[in-house]
């Protein structure tokens, strides 16, 4: 028998979830055993996993940066996961003070760790609901009592699309957020892919099956599948490209050869 | 700040530097290097001072030491790479002219108070995190407890609260848990159907595919199935349900329990059966009505082979009196008896009786001897009315005619076998009633053929199928042809020519005899009309005449007047060229209103013949009474003169009656004359016209204008 919509997902802290996963890559203790032996094994394949992660934040801390000066002082990050450091609303509060923040992740103890972080702050929220339905994100009365979506807003898709598969359509999901932002808004998008892996594909791989193993497929797409998530925006400059190739605060060939890994790019719609 | 090149503060930034080169590479931090760099230097300030200071103090050690930790250098990497930058290089760039022994003893003391720093403060860090996120997951899971638990009140909710009957029970049929309606249902409590199994629930109305159903879901080949079920209830009466069980499978797909879901329709199939009932059977007597019987006949007409069937189908005789004289009441209430007279006849297996409505009745036997039992049968039912029947304090004789059909199931529908014994209750009535008939093929067949014609009368006038005939009427006295009587006829398609006698009575019972009596009539005056053009030089005998029939329906037509002018008129036609003949029946006790019109129509001029005259009640007072001009002697009269010599007793009435009309004033027209020696005796006899086979027979027109014109040539 199907389970009710109604019916919420249970929670086993006996496997291991993402979202705990990645705060071990960047150094935390908001984790289990079972998240940090899946994490070990990943990066016996590709032992530079933290420095993607530290790749991804520091684009998304740039990013936001950027969406602030140029004026945008609402953000939505989807997929945000266990907030420790560097966090959007901290990010953006430094460039903009009155900035929103709605923060949405679908795993239950991420949303309550953020629940816990957040509590006291005005301005943030956070909302537990699923990229796959953008619906129940853009009509809960959490969002629409954060965000106005008559202004433009940043979408913060971050490390996150690489995890919905091709039969949950993410494409869609990502066109019907687009159609309910407001023109001038901003798509801030990293994605993982094989392109600048600095290992023989067989490697990455193996890391990947980990993800297969955890139930929690990580989806590797090429740079055109990535760039199709930009349909109906206008690409910034530099367009889609590797995590430190986008508008650097230092010499790029500084960082690590794993923060190359994957693509990084923002949008703004007309 | 600016800095003098290589002054204490320029080495300090160095210091810093080479500081935040070693560690950047090990920490998670999302700042860039220089941010990074930015933070280091205060740290190097710190333990830079706490180098040279006058009193030492290794505190700034360990407070530098926690700061990494806050900087989020995190990995142990980060620790001992930091204690190798300040072992190398915190004396060399911050010792400035300070005893270098010293300074060395004060570097390896704040690193050891770096390292109990870092620490202590990765150990705080590290729990508070593991706190948080456990509290978070704990948080977490009671939110969704929350919700399920939220959910399984629901489920409660829903389960004890629902209108339908809920059991589940394992795959051995315990039934474990079950809701408050199907408690209800069955008058028990929890207890008492906890711990039963769904083998224990046969019934002996159980389909038979109940419980071939139940053990193929039990075993997994089938997820439900829905059927009407009965149940005892522990009282001893029935529990009806619609039943639907389907099977429970566990998360890997395997069987795991069964869930019968049960509806209450005891109320609903017994009002269902009492509709059926009340569908089947007839209010009045009770017995099974014409809806019920076609069922039961058609059983019987489809059963195999060897199977037959006996009808008897039976009307009372007289029935109609009774209630016309006594009322509906007793009328009904001779029914009602005379039902339970029936049905005390047909108790035997196979048989019924039904009331088709009215005071018609049917019994039904059927097996393979219905040759005898049906005529037993019959036989019951006349004896079972011999008894008279009390209503309303009369003895009332009943009788009644019964029709039988008795044959072979599979070769009649239930329709032909019923019509088949109508028509023969209709023989054993005209054959006086109070007798059964069999079923006769022949007069099965005639009776079909009048029900046909009946039917195909109405178009055949508008299709033109009908012609006229006419049969010359010739003067006795000198043999001259005077006129013609006109005779319709039915070209009918199967059938053929029909003659008048055949399709008239129906024509009079269905009033179609009105448009069809008035189209014979306009016919007849037109031919005579033609007949006038065409024959006029015998002025001297009149005109050629033409005689019409008017049939008792007509006569009472109120337009028969005005048509009958209007036809005339239209053809120019003299009234004294057209004769209406009408039967002495039609006219027997006739009052003035009903003869007005013939009196009228007579005063026009136009001829009256009583036809058939001497076969019905012939009131011979009553003559003078009438507006009749001619008599027509029955044929039944000349019949016997036919012979040689004739019945003088015969003769003696045609003198009497011609001596009779003649005083009266009347002409007398004799019909059925065959052979020249009648016509000779009715000619001696006074009659005045003749008509018949002698003369011709009936033809088409241009006929009797040959004879006509040999009349007048010759």
């Amino acid at each position: 028998m199907e389970r009710p919509a109604w019916a919420p997902r249970s929670i086993d802290i006996s496997v291991p979830s993402v979202s705990r996963m990645y705060d071990y890559y960047l150094g935390g203790s908001h984790n289990f055993e079972v998240d940090r032996e899946a994490a070990r094994k990943a990066m016996e394949f590709m032992p530079g996993l933290p420095k993607i992660m530290q790749a991804n934040r520091a684009f998304m801390r740039r990013a936001v940066r950027f969406a602030a000066a140029e004026g945008i002082t609402q953000f939505l990050d989807i997929g945000s996961g266990i907030p420790t450091f560097g966090n959007v609303h901290e990010v953006a509060r430094a460039a903009a003070p009155d900035a929103r923040v709605m923060y949405v992740d679908h795993d239950p103890v991420a949303v309550a760790h953020s629940q816990a972080v957040l509590q006291g702050t005005d301005g943030a929220g956070i909302l537990a609901a699923d990229l796959r339905k953008p619906g129940e994100i853009l009509n809960s009365p959490e969002l629409l009592r954060l965000i106005d979506l008559n202004r433009p807003v940043a979408l913060l898709l971050v490390a996150i699309l690489h995890f919905v598969e091709d039969a949950d359509d993410p494409y869609a999901a990502v066109t019907e957020l687009r159609e309910a932002l407001a023109p001038g808004s901003m798509l801030v998008l990293t994605h993982a892919s094989y392109d600048g892996i600095p290992l023989p594909p067989e490697r990455a791989e193996g890391a990947v099956d980990v993800y297969q193993n955890i139930r929690n497929p990580l989806i590797m797409r090429t740079r055109d599948e990535i760039a199709r998530f930009f349909e109906g925006y206008d690409m910034v400059e530099p367009g889609l490209v590797p995590m430190p190739r986008w508008r650097p605060d230092t010499a790029p060939e500084d960082e690590d050869p794993y923060a190359f890994s994957g693509f990084a790019g923002v949008g703004r719609t007309a | 700040m600016s800095a003098e090149p290589d002054g204490p503060e320029d080495r300090l930034r160095r210091f810093a530097t080479i500081w935040s080169r070693a560690v950047f590479p090990v920490t998670s931090t999302s700042s860039t290097r220089s941010e990074f760099e930015a933070r280091l230097l205060p740290l190097a300030r710190l333990l830079s001072r706490a180098l040279r200071a006058r009193s030492f103090d290794a505190d700034a050690g360990r407070q530098a030491g926690a700061s990494l930790v806050r900087e989020h250098c995190t990995d142990p990497e980060a620790l001992s790479r930091t204690l190798d930058c300040v072992d190398a290089y915190l004396v060399l760039y911050c010792g400035e002219d300070g005893d270098r022994e010293d300074l060395r003893a004060r570097s390896a003391r704040l690193q050891h108070a770096m390292a109990a720093g870092f620490a202590q403060a990765l150990r705080e860090r590290t729990l508070a995190e593991q706190e948080a996120i456990a509290r978070a997951a704990l948080e977490a899971q009671g939110v969704v407890a929350q919700a399920l638990h939220a959910t399984e009140a629901r489920f409660r909710a829903v389960f004890e609260g629902a209108a339908i009957g809920i059991a589940i029970a394992d795959l051995d049929g315990n039934i474990f848990q079950v809701n408050g309606a199907l408690r209800r249902m069955f008058g028990l409590s929890e207890q008492g159907l906890r711990g039963r199994n769904v083998r224990d629930w046969v019934h002996p109305d159980d389909p038979p595919q109940t419980w071939r159903l139940y053990e193929e879901l039990v075993s997994g080949e089938r997820e439900h199935y829905h059927l009407e079920k009965a149940f005892y209830r522990p009282d001893g009466t029935v529990l009806w349900t619609n039943l639907t069980v389907s099977l429970l499978r566990d998360a890997d797909g395997e069987p795991q329990y069964q869930l019968a879901l049960m509806e209450d329709t005891t109320e609903r199939r017994l009002l269902n059966l009492r509709l059926r009932y009340e569908a089947t059977h007839d209010a009045l007597t009770g017995l099974p009505n014409r809806t019920f019987f076609f069922e039961r006949l058609e059983k019987a007409l489809g059963a195999g082979e060897g199977q037959r069937f006996g009808l008897c189908y039976l009307d009372l005789d007289g029935f109609k009196t009774v209630n016309d004289s006594l009322g509906h009441a007793a009328g009904d209430r001779l029914l009602v008896e005379v039902a339970d007279r029936l049905q005390a006849c047909a108790t035997a297996p196979g048989e019924m009786v039904a009331r088709l409505g009215g005071d018609e009745f049917v019994a039904l036997t059927t097996g393979p001897d219905t040759r005898r039992t049906v005529d037993e049968l019959a036989a019951r039912i006349m004896n079972a009315l011999l008894a008279p029947i009390s209503a309303d304090g009369r003895e009332l004789t009943v009788r009644g005619s019964i029709g039988i059909v008795e044959g072979p199931a599979g070769e009649r529908s239930p329709a032909e076998v019923l019509r088949s014994a109508d028509i023969t209750m209709y023989r054993a009535k005209s054959a006086g009633g109070n007798r059964f008939e069999l079923a006769d093929p022949e007069a099965d067949a005639r009776a079909i053929t009048r029900h046909g014609l009946t039917t195909a009368l109405p178009t055949a006038l508008d299709r033109g199928e009908f012609f006229i005939e006419y049969q010359p009427l010739v003067h006795l006295g000198d043999g001259s042809v005077r006129g013609a009587e006109a005779l319709v006829r039915w070209l009918h398609p199967q059938h053929g020519v029909l003659s008048p006698d055949r399709f008239i009575p129906l024509a009079e019972h269905t009033g179609l005899i009105v448009p069809l009596g008035r189209w014979v009539l306009e016919q007849s005056v037109r031919q005579a009309r033609e007949w006038q053009d065409r024959h006029g030089g015998a002025e001297a005998l009149g005109p050629l005449r033409v005689n019409v029939n008017l049939s008792p329906c007509q006569l009472t037509h109120p337009g028969l007047v005005q048509d009958t002018v209007e036809i005339l008129e239209r053809t120019g036609v003299e009234p004294d060229a057209l004769c209406l003949e009408v039967t002495e029946s039609a006219l027997i006790g006739a009052d003035d209103d009903l003869l007005k019109p013939l009196r009228r129509l007579a005063e026009m001029g136009v001829d009256i013949a009583l036809d058939d005259f001497g076969t019905g009640y012939s009131n011979l007072a009553n003559l003078r009474r009438l507006p009749v001009s001619v008599l027509k002697l029955d044929r039944s009269f000349t019949q016997s003169m036919q012979q040689f010599p004739a019945d003088p007793v015969d003769l003696k009435i045609v003198e009497g009656i011609v001596s009779l009309a003649h005083s009266l004033d009347l002409a007398v027209t004799v019909e059925g004359v065959e052979t020249g020696a009648q016509a000779e005796q009715l000619r001696i006899l006074g009659c005045d016209t003749a008509q018949g086979w002698y003369y011709a027979r009936p033809g088409p027109p241009e006929r009797l204008h040959e004879l006509a014109l040999v009349d007048a040539t010759g």
